[in-house]
C-alpha cells in the first residue's frame, strides 16, 4: 500500500488530498494509519481528500482504517471526503454507513 | 465441470490474508465467475482469514486451515482456526459490534462475509477454535 500526499488550493480552501494506493487490507493497516495520522496532523488544512482510485482491494480493515482516520480529522475541526472508490470498494463504503459522516465526491 | 477441492494450511501471518484471497480467487475461477462474484469470494476470505489471525490466534502464527471444494456451481469455502473461540456467535456477528474497539475493528467483518456470500455458517467452542463455512453459488454465464 502506498500513500502519497499533496496540497490542493482549491479557491479559498486548502485540501489536502491523500491517495492511495494497492490493496488495502489488515496486514497494511497499521502503517497507513501511522501514515496517515502524521500526515494529519501536521498540516493546517481542514478539509481531507482520501483519493481511493488507485485502490484495487479493500475489507473491513481498511473501514476501521478510514474510519479512524474520519474520527481524528473531526477532532480537529476538519472535514472527509472520499473519492474514487472503484465500484467493489464503494459497495462496502455504502454497507458500512460511512457516506453519512464523510462526505463521497463523485467524478 | 467436475467436482474439486483445495486444501491449504498456512501460519496467521498477515502476508498470508492476501495469499488466502488470491488462491480462492483463482480456485474459484473455473467456475467462471463474473468479477463481481470474485471481488465477493475475495473480500469474504480476507474477512475470515483475518478474524483468524487477530480474534482466534491473537496474532501468534499458529496455524490457519483453508478447504474449498467445488460441487457443481457452488464453491464452498471453510476456514478454520484452533484458537481462543467466540463466546457469543450472536453477538459477535452484530455489525459494528468489535471486541477490540481500541484496535480500529470496524466490526463489519461477519456483516461483510454475509453480505458478499450466499450462506454463511460460524461453529466455535471457547479455547477450541472456531469454523467459518461460507457458499456462493456462482450463476452460470453462457459458455460459448
Amino acid at each position: 500500500m502506498q500513500v502519497k500526499t499533496h496540497l490542493s488550493e482549491n479557491m479559498a480552501t486548502k485540501q489536502l488530498v491523500m491517495s492511495l494506493t494497492g490493496e488495502l487490507d489488515h496486514h497494511c493497516a497499521e502503517k497507513l494509519r501511522l501514515k496517515l495520522d502524521s500526515e494529519i496532523k501536521k498540516t493546517n488544512c481542514k478539509e481531507f481528500i482520501l483519493d481511493l482510485a488507485n485502490v484495487s482491494f479493500m475489507d473491513s480493515s481498511g473501514l476501521g482504517v478510514i474510519l479512524g482516520r474520519y474520527k481524528l480529522i473531526t477532532q480537529k475541526d476538519g472535514t472527509l471526503y472520499i473519492k474514487g472508490a472503484n465500484r467493489n470498494v464503494d459497495r462496502i463504503l455504502r454497507m458500512s454507513g460511512i457516506y453519512s459522516l464523510a462526505q463521497k465526491i463523485e467524478h | 465441470m467436475k467436482n474439486n477441492e483445495l486444501h491449504m494450511t498456512f501460519p496467521a501471518m498477515s502476508e498470508n490474508e492476501a495469499l488466502a484471497r488470491m488462491c480462492a480467487s483463482a480456485f474459484a475461477a473455473q467456475l467462471n465467475p463474473t468479477i463481481e462474484e470474485i471481488s465477493d469470494i475475495r473480500t469474504a476470505v480476507s474477512e475470515a482469514v483475518t478474524n483468524s489471525i487477530i480474534h482466534g490466534y491473537n496474532s501468534k502464527p499458529l496455524t490457519i486451515y483453508f478447504d474449498a471444494y467445488i460441487v457443481d456451481d457452488e464453491l464452498k469455502i471453510i476456514i478454520r482456526d484452533e484458537g481462543k473461540g467466540i463466546d457469543d456467535i450472536n453477538l459477535a456477528m452484530t455489525p459494528f459490534y468489535t471486541t477490540l474497539p481500541d484496535g480500529e475493528r470496524s466490526g463489519m467483518g461477519f456483516s461483510v462475509m454475509q453480505a458478499f456470500m450466499d450462506e454463511l455458517y460460524v461453529s466455535s467452542m471457547p479455547e477450541l477454535g472456531t469454523t467459518v463455512t461460507m457458499l456462493k453459488r456462482i450463476k452460470r454465464c453462457e459458455e460459448e
